[in-house]
């Protein structure tokens, strides 16, 4: 038996319109926008607990916009974003989540990024002792705890 | 049939890890309930490329939203705050940032000091060895000589500053205000048995390399050494009792979901202040229809929280961002009462040192101030990497309107009725700690200046919903932790504070727990009296 896939055509085309909005690709810092094909593979695949907001806030948007987004001219595109931003709640924000942590875990940004391409552990990072001796004037102050009858 | 256990203890996070392994060396039989499991590291968000998204999801410190099969949902609709936890052994030190001051001799003598709440039945010095050995248990990570503190022996040496802890000890030297690198238990050398830090960074959602400590690497293991059986996946819906109105034991769900009775002659309670009340009131108690140890009226009441300001900045210089324990320093310069401030009491100061860049893009996206279109990139290059943030945590004074009550609908899996919060919070410490917060960010030339005031997720300090104290009419447990009603019956959590101080409790809830424990080993012949 096939499974349902976690959203229809039609919102998988609104989700990479609207996922270029927030973040189109770039020349300047060589990354792609959130519309690329293997970011948006890695947000439908992970949607998990967040597919129910997510498809709530596409309808929202849909509704909104009338037709497709990405058939909008821009300006109507804009007025569109700003007022699902502005009234789609608990639900929009999932949506705006899930694209930025899709993008934000992508190779070729986190590269862009000067980030390394691996999770925290095992390795973990260095960090610098840094200045102790910025500690000596708290040092030299009285104590300062209220002592107690 | 289980057989009887002359000690039964409810939850095996923070406080009741710390009553079994002290009460071990009785060679009573005591047993743990839990209703989570082990843990397994290999599991932890840390060890994955997912890492921050999971905060959003199965590691969310909300139970609401995490709804792992071992969470019970809360209703906290009603409160400006939500409640933050983790179900399992080791409880909330499974996700919390172990950041571990410990309250201060003033915080037992409110009412003495500043004419306001209520004193403690106990004292600072009466703690002072229960916080030394819960220092040593845990492994503290710190540094002698604070001066807004009397003294202590962190057994293991501070954290590194860091790039943002420098920054930040800067800016609070430039402004001649108090600051030291806090306490932590995370260990920065290898320590009975764990393994020291190597920046993981995302310390709050479980540690992967076992350098924080959770309960169940610090106390469990050495009280399953002692004898101590801790039996998991079992939710206790009530505590029962006899015709002498004294507690018999519980009843419980176990892993199967089937209904099970334990017999015991003591019952401790470790479910933190908003399990405990939920389980006290429950009406399943038959013979107690307000609660059970309820006589007072004040099981579920009084509830405090710390409200929670945080500010944060973004500053030219690279600082340590997620690649280090979240929290660097602390401050206590607004710690003690100056009543030209226009309130009493007062709040600790604690430093983050930034954030990982999923964090950093949901927050400033949802701030405002990373902005959507071609600009995103250039602005958030700005933004990522270049945070520092502090908080202020402010002293939530007792309310009775603040309280836990049973929601008349909401149940968790079990059919058992799910807390709900009612809770208000006042304003003015926290507008205090704001502007100074604001203060200190500038002096280290941060902009784009954020605010979140309180934090909304930010209920994980849960106090005062079965308050010590000598007077059986103002409070639920006599000055070592044993009901007034119910004589057998004890409760060792953050449930027994008087009043909540300004920093995060974990360190006192132990040290109190231990120090119970230590009351009851040396009563133990007229124990009931």
């Amino acid at each position: 038996m096939l499974t349902k896939p976690a959203l229809t055509p039609a919102q998988r085309d609104d989700l990479r319109s609207f996922a270029a909005m927030i973040i189109p690709d770039s020349a300047e810092y060589k990354v792609p926008g959130a519309d690329d094909p293997k970011i948006q593979a890695d947000i439908v695949a992970t949607l998990g607990r967040d597919t129910e907001p997510v498809r709530e806030a596409l309808d929202h948007l849909a509704r909104l916009a009338g037709q497709p987004l990405a058939g909008l001219d821009p300006a109507r595109r804009e007025t569109v974003a700003k007022e699902f931003r502005n009234s789609g709640g608990a639900a929009a924000a999932t949506l705006i989540r899930v694209v930025l942590q899709c993008y934000y875990r992508d190779d070729r940004v986190l590269r862009s990024l000067g980030l390394e391409l691996r999770p925290p552990f095992p390795e973990g990072y260095t960090l610098e002792q840094g200045d102790w001796s910025l500690l000596d004037p708290v040092k030299a102050r009285p104590a300062m705890w209220r002592r107690v009858p | 049939m289980n057989e009887a256990v002359d000690v039964l203890i409810i939850g095996a996070g923070a406080s009741g890890a710390a009553v079994a392994w002290s009460l071990a060396e009785t060679k009573m039989h005591i047993l743990c309930l839990d209703q989570g499991g082990w843990m397994n590291p290999a599991a932890y968000p840390s060890r994955g490329r997912d890492w921050e998204a999971r905060f959003f999801g199965d590691y969310s410190p909300s139970p609401n939203i995490r709804a792992r099969p071992e969470d019970y949902p809360i209703n906290d609709d009603n409160s400006p705050i939500k409640v933050v936890n983790f179900n399992g052994v080791g409880g909330s030190t499974v996700m919390y940032t172990a950041h571990f001051p410990r309250l201060h001799p003033s915080d037992f003598k409110v009412k003495t000091l500043d004419g306001v709440a209520d004193d403690w039945p106990i004292d600072y010095d009466t703690l002072a060895p229960f916080f030394a050995e819960n220092d040593r248990m845990m492994g503290v990570s710190g540094l002698s000589g604070d001066p807004a503190f009397p003294p202590t022996e962190p057994p293991m040496p501070p954290l590194p500053l860091g790039r943002s802890g420098a920054a930040l000890g800067k800016a609070m030297n430039k402004l001649g205000w108090h600051w030291w690198p806090s306490d932590t238990t995370v260990a920065t050398t290898d320590y009975e048995g764990r393994a020291r830090c190597i920046n993981l960074g995302h310390c709050t959602p479980a540690c992967a390399q076992g350098a924080k400590a959770s309960t169940d690497i610090t106390y469990w293991p050495a009280a399953l050494r002692a004898g101590v059986e801790l039996r998991t996946h079992c939710r206790v819906r009530e505590i029962t009792t006899n015709e002498h109105g004294m507690a018999s034991g519980v009843v419980y769900y176990d892993k199967d979901g089937v209904e099970q009775f334990q017999g015991a002659e003591v019952v401790i309670i470790a479910c933190n202040g908003i399990g405990t009340p939920r389980l006290l009131l429950n009406p399943a108690s038959g013979r107690f229809p307000n609660g059970l140890a309820n006589s007072s009226g004040l099981v579920g009441k009084n509830l405090m929280f710390h409200p929670y300001a945080q500010v944060y900045g973004f500053v030219e210089e690279v600082t340590d961002s997620n690649r280090a324990p979240p929290i660097c320093l602390w401050s206590k310069e607004f710690y003690e009462t100056d009543l030209s401030r226009g309130f009493v009491r007062g709040y600790a100061f604690q430093f983050g040192r930034g954030a990982g860049p999923v964090m950093e893009a949901v927050m400033s996206e949802a701030k405002g101030i990373l902005p959507w279109g071609a600009a995103h990139h250039a602005v958030f290059r700005r933004l990522n990497g270049h945070r520092l943030q502090l908080s202020a945590i402010c002293e939530d004074l007792p309310e009775e309107h603040n309280r836990v009550t049973l929601d008349p609908h909401l149940k968790d899996i079990h059919g058992i009725p799910a807390p709900k919060v009612d809770y208000t919070i006042s304003a003015k410490m926290m507008e205090h700690g704001v502007a100074r917060a604001k203060e200190v960010l500038a002096a280290a030339g941060a902009t784009d200046i954020c605010v979140n005031c309180p934090i909304l997720y930010g209920g994980w300090h849960l106090l005062g919903t079965a308050r010590m104290g000598t007077d059986p009419e103002r409070s639920v447990v006599n000055e070592w932790g044993r009901s007034h009603d119910v004589k057998n019956l004890f409760i060792v959590d953050g449930s027994v504070f008087v009043t909540s101080g300004g920093v995060n409790p974990t360190s006192t809830i132990q040290a109190i727990a231990l120090y119970i424990a230590d009351q009851m080993k040396s009563r133990l012949a007229n124990l009931f009296d």
